[in-house]
């Protein structure tokens, strides 16, 4: 081995603490870009294999009832490959040892088998027999949170009439990849569950002979379903048609498709984010070295190594701690994106879901990963190969110090060690600028790691305790005169019920269009109220309508605007109406109005689509019994139950990312501090182990060491706070969709949470740090020379 | 290039030079001050000789020995060694010079701290083109028993030795040395400016000390005197005095 290269392995060593803080660093950032990305892969992978292998429609369309043969008109469409008419219907389910009713969604099986659209992928049991009136499959995910297997039954209300449903079999559909039921923001898997029927059974139970509700389309290949759609939406308007939607639009491939950006988002700006601090950690530490090693590069200038050699030597130097934290990164990488593939794969079922770590994930992430290494020595290098060999031999001129601006208002009134860390600060304002940019970004993080915590706390208070008073909602399977409040508040245990209107509608404003749900609810209700996001209550005006922000911005509407609303169901009435309010929701894009509005838009008398209930918890098991056995209810949920699910699938989902971003976040700042103090110590042990021979005591010395670090910590913090914020609003803007928003909210007890750790860290290195000035040898420190 | 100069080339007419430097001047701009380093300097080194060159703080030594070893160069005015023009600003050309020809001894040894005495006189073998061992090196200078001791366990004369050794090892052409022995005591000193004299005369390297310490002019075949940027006179030493027969 070259000599040069002896000395890049001991100075490795000598640089042992800092090149694991750097490596660290990288780590980190590293294992956040692969973990992120391979989930994607694997996510992305599984979804298509599973798509393209089960035939997953292209457009989905809803209707009331049609016969057999206008299928076939759908089938002549051009650019319709298939048309696959079904029968779909919400059904109350009373499921064994489930004290509430659940919610099934009965769907027709495609006639082919697995030949069909949206096939159904069977994990155990079989399929249903022809000729066997009851028999279903039930979804996975359904059965597991049930403990159902093949064999056991649930009882249904199938059109007013009480039904058993023998369960044959356990499948999964890529319709139903994300299993949500009808009304819900969240699954609840418990009382939500797909169930396949066989056609011949399922038609004629709901009146459906020879006739369908629901249809499935796969288009040509290249086709746009935009240029589809309206032709499909002719063509089933006279039957009752709620217009057709494309896949994207899908409920659960959109809710899919919207996790899988998430993550890529998260992969990159995470990723990015640590790097960025590993190469300024890097920075740091190496324009350090090389200020200490001015004498030896001149010594080996002088002897004849040129610039080449010597960058290299510094170069591969800096590389050390960057591969390592690369190969650790990885590693740690593939193992956390496994987990995360396996905690994903609870929700989002697929037949396979394999966890996938490409090459190329592995191979960009490394170049990434280089190439900021390298950036970080750039200017080292730079010094290194502009130092001329005489001038390094020679010592460094002592820093050249001078009475600042600062020196005459504030540092000549202090004592002699706040002046020495005043002098300091103000004398070298780029590097404390550095130093607090730094801290500022490890609390910054810090932030944005609590911050998921911060936004679903505000939305749970939002959604559950502050906008859904309510203590249980009923759906009906069809519209229902609004006299059925009387008879629902004699239900038992129930001590009100306030009804509610539910309308499929588009929403059109020039070229904008959406299809959504408008809801209709009763002026000065108390169980449903509109609440803001910044849990201030929205009065349902008399007139007009009242739209979420994110509507509001896909129509490109604001208050006082108008919009056309074309009713998609009953007397289809179209009507235009004004923006009388918008307000920030987290979910949805949804419409409200007034009852009485709703009314007027609909051409209908008073009609109900559900309702919300007020009950006497005492008496919540007689009515969840009773509520089973009712023909008109499509489901019911308790809000209980609810925020319980909900709870429970947030913590075990989120639980484990935010908590590997808190711990990578505690580690930067850890090591961004460590650093700091590190490099602090070996600038200046000459001029502290000076002070200690003058007859300073050690904790003075160690006070002016460390008091340096402490001034720049508080003005790192609060800077952190406000960047952190920052970092906060541009992610709740990447995550923002049509189906979920994150609150731009940061508790207090975040930013609590942020300086305590970032504190911690300077208290624990700032003491080790004020040992090491007990350790310095105070006469060797003085033999080196000037 | 001749100089048009009119100082008196400083020279020993015997042989042929193997450094010719003509009318160097040395200008440092120090914030609003400029400091005149060497003010039209001209001498002739030549092959084997031995130059002790005397001066106090400031006098300009440092200067001519940084120009001459090519770590630096002249404001103007010219130097060569054999056909290598050392007055050009040719920071490549100056490297392959130092690398080929020059070994360096410094009054604070300068040793890579990380490395040993072994190691740090590999830092040089491994480039040149015609080294010693290393170990042969450190032999020379009577450290074969230290090879592997890091600087920190080595005294200042050992320090200052392997310095010697590295600067050695590649054999080179000329030996520049900054006060060798201005942090040691003297019976180290006349240990290192003995591995010195081995060195200048065992290996014929062209050898240049420069000092404050006037005792150290015995040994040399030619001392010259700096004051303010100019030599300032010139004296040869009929015999040159064996490192023990002086003392200071």
């Amino acid at each position: 081995m070259r000599a040069l290269d002896r000395k890049l392995l001991r100075d490795v060593r000598l640089l042992g603490g800092q090149m694991l803080a750097v490596a660290t660093v990288v780590a980190c950032g590293v294992a956040a870009m692969i973990s992120m990305r391979a989930n994607y892969d694997s996510l992305l992978l599984s979804r298509d294999t599973y798509y393209e292998r089960r035939h997953f429609a292209d457009v989905f369309a809803h209707l009331e009832r049609a016969p057999e043969p206008v299928a076939a008109t759908l089938r002549a469409l051009p650019g319709v490959a298939v048309a696959e008419p079904r029968v779909v219907a919400h059904v109350t389910l009373d499921v064994p040892g489930l004290p509430e009713p659940a919610t099934g969604q009965l769907v027709s099986l495609p006639a082919g088998d697995d030949r069909g659209l949206n096939a159904v992928h069977l994990r155990a049991g079989r399929l249903p027999a022809p000729g066997r009136q009851g028999e279903v499959i039930a979804s996975e995910i359904f059965a597991e949170k049930n403990g159902l297997v093949p064999g056991d039954s649930v009882g249904a209300v199938i059109n007013g009439r009480w039904r058993r449903l023998a369960i044959v079999g356990i499948g999964l559909s890529p319709e139903f990849i994300y299993e949500i039921g009808p009304g819900q923001i969240f699954p609840d898997n418990r009382h939500f569950g797909v169930l396949w029927m066989r056609r011949d059974a399922l038609g004629p139970a709901f009146d459906l002979d020879g006739a369908f509700n629901d249809v499935t389309l796969l288009l040509e290949p290249g086709i746009d379903p935009a240029t589809v759609i309206p032709a499909v939406d002719r063509v089933l308007a006279p039957w009752g048609g709620a217009g057709a939607v494309a896949r994207v639009d899908q409920l659960s491939n959109k809710v899919l498709a919207d996790e899988l950006t998430q993550h890529r988002i998260t992969g990159v700006v995470m990723g990015y984010l640590f790097l960025g601090v590993a190469a300024f950690l890097l920075h740091l530490v190496l324009a350090r070295l090389v200020a200490t090693q001015r004498e030896q590069v001149g010594v080996l200038k002088a002897f004849g190594y040129g610039n080449g050699p010597l960058a290299t030597h510094f170069l591969l130097l800096a590389l050390v701690p960057v591969v390592l934290g690369l190969v650790a990164g990885t590693a740690a990488g593939a193992w956390l994106g496994r987990l995360f593939t396996g905690i994903f794969g609870k929700y989002y079922r697929f037949p396979e879901l394999a966890f996938v770590l490409t090459s190329r994930t592995m191979l960009f992430s490394a170049l990434v990963t280089l190439l900021a290494g390298i950036a970080a020595t750039l200017q080292a290098l730079w010094h290194v190969t502009r130092l001329p060999p005489a001038d390094a031999m020679r010592a460094e001129a002592p820093a050249s110090y001078r009475r600042s601006w600062l020196d005459r208002v504030a540092i000549r009134h202090l004592g002699t060690a706040a002046r020495m860390v005043g002098r300091t600060l103000a004398r070298r304002p780029v590097k404390a600028a550095l130093t607090i940019v730094g801290l500022a970004f490890a609390t910054a993080l810090l932030v944005l790691g609590r911050y998921f915590n911060d936004a679903m706390d505000r939305m749970t208070e939002v959604e559950f305790r502050l906008a859904q008073r309510q203590d249980a909602m009923v759906l009906f399977n069809e519209a229902a005169p609004d006299r059925v409040r009387y008879d629902l508040t004699r239900l038992p245990g129930v001590r009100a019920a306030e009804t509610f209107r539910v309308l499929s509608v588009r929403l059109v404003n020039g070229p904008h269009e959406r299809r959504t749900s408008l809801m209709g609810l009763a002026r000065g209700g108390e169980l449903r109220r509109l609440v803001d996001l910044r849990l201030r209550p929205v009065p349902l005006p008399a007139d007009g309508l009242v739209l979420n922000d994110r509507l509001a911005y896909r129509l490109g509407v604001g208050v006082g605007d108008s919009v056309t609303v074309e009713v998609l169901e009953g007397r289809r009435l179209v009507r235009r109406l004004p923006v009388a309010r918008t307000f920030g929701e987290a979910i949805g894009t949804m419409a409200y109005a007034d009852a009485s509005v709703i009314r007027v838009l609909s051409g209908e008398a008073p009609l109900a689509s559900g309702a919300f209930l007020a009950t006497d918890p005492a008496l919540e098991e007689a009515l969840a019994a009773r509520l089973k056995s009712l023909p008109r209810v499509a489901g019911v949920s308790f809000r209980r139950t609810l925020v319980e699910s909900f709870e429970a699938t947030l913590a075990e989902s989120m639980g484990i990312s935010t908590t590997v971003l808190t711990a990578f976040a505690s580690i930067i700042a850890i090591a961004i501090v460590y650093n700091g103090l590190r490099i602090a110590l070996s600038e200046r042990s000459r001029e502290l182990a000076s002070l200690r021979v003058l007859g300073f005591s050690e904790r003075e010395v160690g006070t002016m060491l460390v008091g340096e670090y402490l001034v720049l910590t508080l003005l790192g913090v609060p800077l952190g706070f406000l960047v952190g914020f920052g970092l906060c609003a541009a992610l709740a803007h990447f995550y923002a969709t049509d189906l979920f928003r994150m609150p731009l909210v940061v508790s207090g007890g975040t930013f609590a949470f942020a300086a305590v750790v970032i504190t911690a860290a300077f208290a624990v290195t700032a003491s080790a740090m004020a040992r090491r000035v007990g350790r310095l040898d105070l006469v060797s420190a003085l033999k080196m020379r000037e | 290039m001749e100089s048009t100069s009119a100082a008196p080339v400083i020279s020993a007419p015997a042989a042929e030079p193997i450094f010719r430097a003509r009318g160097l001047t040395k200008t440092y701009h120090m914030g609003e001050v400029d400091v005149h380093a060497l003010r039209d300097v001209s001498l002739d080194l030549h092959r084997g000789e031995f130059v002790v060159i005397l001066g106090p703080s400031g006098s300009g030594k440092s200067t001519l020995l940084n120009i001459l070893g090519g770590l630096d160069v002249p404001t103007s005015g010219s130097v060569t060694f054999l056909d290598h023009d050392l007055s050009r600003n040719d920071p490549h050309a100056l490297t392959l010079f130092r690398r080929e020809h020059v070994g360096f001894v410094f009054q604070f040894y300068n040793l890579i701290p990380s490395l040993t005495a072994r190691e740090n006189v590999a830092l040089v073998t491994d480039i040149a083109e015609h080294p010693m061992p290393a170990e042969e090196a450190l032999a020379l200078v009577g450290l074969e028993a230290r090879l592997d001791h890091f600087p920190s366990q080595l005294s200042g004369g050992e320090q200052q030795r392997v310095a010697i050794a590295r600067a050695v090892a590649k054999r080179p052409d000329v030996l520049l040395c900054d006060e060798p022995t201005g942090a040691l005591d003297v019976e180290t000193g006349i240990l290192v400016l003995e591995a010195i004299d081995h060195v200048n005369r065992e290996l014929g390297a062209t050898t240049a000390i420069i000092t404050h310490n006037a005792a150290i002019a015995g040994m040399a075949d030619r001392v010259l005197r700096m004051r303010s940027g100019t030599i300032a006179a010139e004296q040869r030493n009929a015999r040159r005095l064996a490192p023990r027969e002086i003392s200071w």
